[in-house]
């Protein structure tokens, strides 16, 4: 028996986020040391990738942009390449707290059935965040309707702070999507047989550079991931076994 | 009747010309060539348009062609948004795998300047794009 232990991986992706990359990073070192860091440098225009080197993560630097989506995959496949067990996305900006990724860990080990943990804002009634009632409205329709497809409560499906297993790491490097992923991930997760449960955590407001979801692009994010969540669902999925790999528009074979 | 032989036998050139200096693969060259062929038909033979808006009931030619013509635009737009999707999702994979070697190659090389380094690989592979595109325009 081989009792090498878990090897964990924290995925920031950061794009234009010069000024908040390095503390991430620290912080992650200090408060989450178990885990290596890999940041998805996603095309930024600033030094973005010299901080993160110089406070000691790894660098994949992506050579454009390629959003959200296409920079947390790169994670995975790098996540896959290098054979951790578990592998986290920490966001580059500061909002996700390092040191709360201990009780995303503890949720995973208390149940080998879990695939992914998603660290969500609203599990515990009257959390400390904030956000416009726009948003928070937006958020809670996708959590209806995924709790109704999935048939387990979902209270935050719009959130990235999440913990993923091998399985989830290997169905997500072959396919993830790409424009705003978290919402449609979790229904890829159900028709994929992976589990995914929350667990209570805070989230700070961004230290530096910008949401990617602008007011005059949330319109167009209800209505892409209103279409992604319909079309996902009548999607042919073929799953004979849990996290069986998918036919995507783009097949890879292997990674390098 | 003229002027319209006129113009399909230009759009017939164009597309040919096209195809020649490698401009447009031989893939969508044959779709062009036949719509080009459809419109030289059509122009020079006039009666047969009549016929056809005749047959499927409607009572100006013309309306027909545009029906048809629409009909055959939008199905090429539809075509070529699907290649889009497809080519982005090929080059967001090419982004993704590009990333991770240059990321392996840096981690096996610390020294010799390795930030730089992949600065120069992006440098080299836009260059010899636009060297490319630049070689083609003389022999057009």
């Amino acid at each position: 028996m081989d009792f090498r232990p878990d090897s964990f991986l924290a995925i920031v992706p950061a794009y234009n986020e010069a000024g908040s990359v390095a503390g991430v990073v620290e912080s992650l070192r200090v408060e989450a040391p178990e885990f290596d860091v890999v940041v998805i440098d996603d095309g930024s225009t600033d030094d973005t990738a010299a901080r993160a080197a110089a406070a000691g993560a790894a660098v994949i630097r992506l050579p454009f942009n390629l959003g959200i989506g296409g920079a947390v995959q790169a994670g995975f496949l790098y996540a896959q390449a290098h054979g951790y067990d578990y592998a986290a996305q920490v966001d580059g900006d500061g909002q996700h707290e390092p040191a709360e990724l201990a009780s995303l860990v503890e949720a995973m080990r208390a149940d080998p059935s879990i695939d992914v943990v998603c660290g969500s804002r609203f599990v515990a009634p009257g959390g400390g965040y904030r956000a416009p009632l726009s948003r928070r409205t937006g958020i809670q329709l996708f959590a209806l309707a995924l709790s109704a497809i999935s048939r387990q409560r979902v209270t935050d499906p719009t959130s990235g702070f999440r913990l993923y297993n091998r399985r989830a790491i290997r169905l997500f490097a072959g396919d993830y999507p790409h424009d705003y992923p978290e919402v449609e991930a979790v229904l890829l997760l159900h028709a994929h047989r992976l589990r995914m449960i929350e667990v209570p955590v805070e989230m700070h407001h961004r230290n530096s550079g910008r949401s990617s979801i602008t007011k005059s692009r949330s319109l167009y994010y209800m209505v892409k991931v209103s279409l992604a969540l319909l079309v996902g669902l009548l999607r042919r999925r073929v799953v004979v076994e849990r996290a069986d790999p998918v036919p995507v528009t783009a097949p890879r074979r292997g990674v390098g | 009747m003229p002027a319209g032989i006129i113009f399909a036998v230009v759009v017939f050139a164009l597309v040919f010309e096209m195809v020649r200096r490698r401009r447009l693969g031989e893939r969508y060259a044959i779709l062009w060539l036949a719509a080009a062929l459809a419109l030289v038909v059509l122009a020079s033979w006039g009666g047969l348009l009549a016929s056809i808006s005749h047959a499927v009931g409607i009572k100006t030619p013309s309306n027909a062609f545009f029906v048809i013509a629409f009909t055959f635009l939008l199905l090429l737009v539809l075509h070529f948004s699907s290649v889009a999707s497809r080519l982005a999702d090929e080059t967001r994979v090419l982004a993704q795998r590009l990333a991770l070697l240059e990321q392996r190659l840096r981690a096996q090389e610390p020294v010799n300047g390795s930030e730089d380094e992949d600065e120069d690989l992006i440098t080299v592979a836009a260059s010899s794009r636009s060297s490319r595109t630049a070689s083609r325009r003389p022999r057009g």
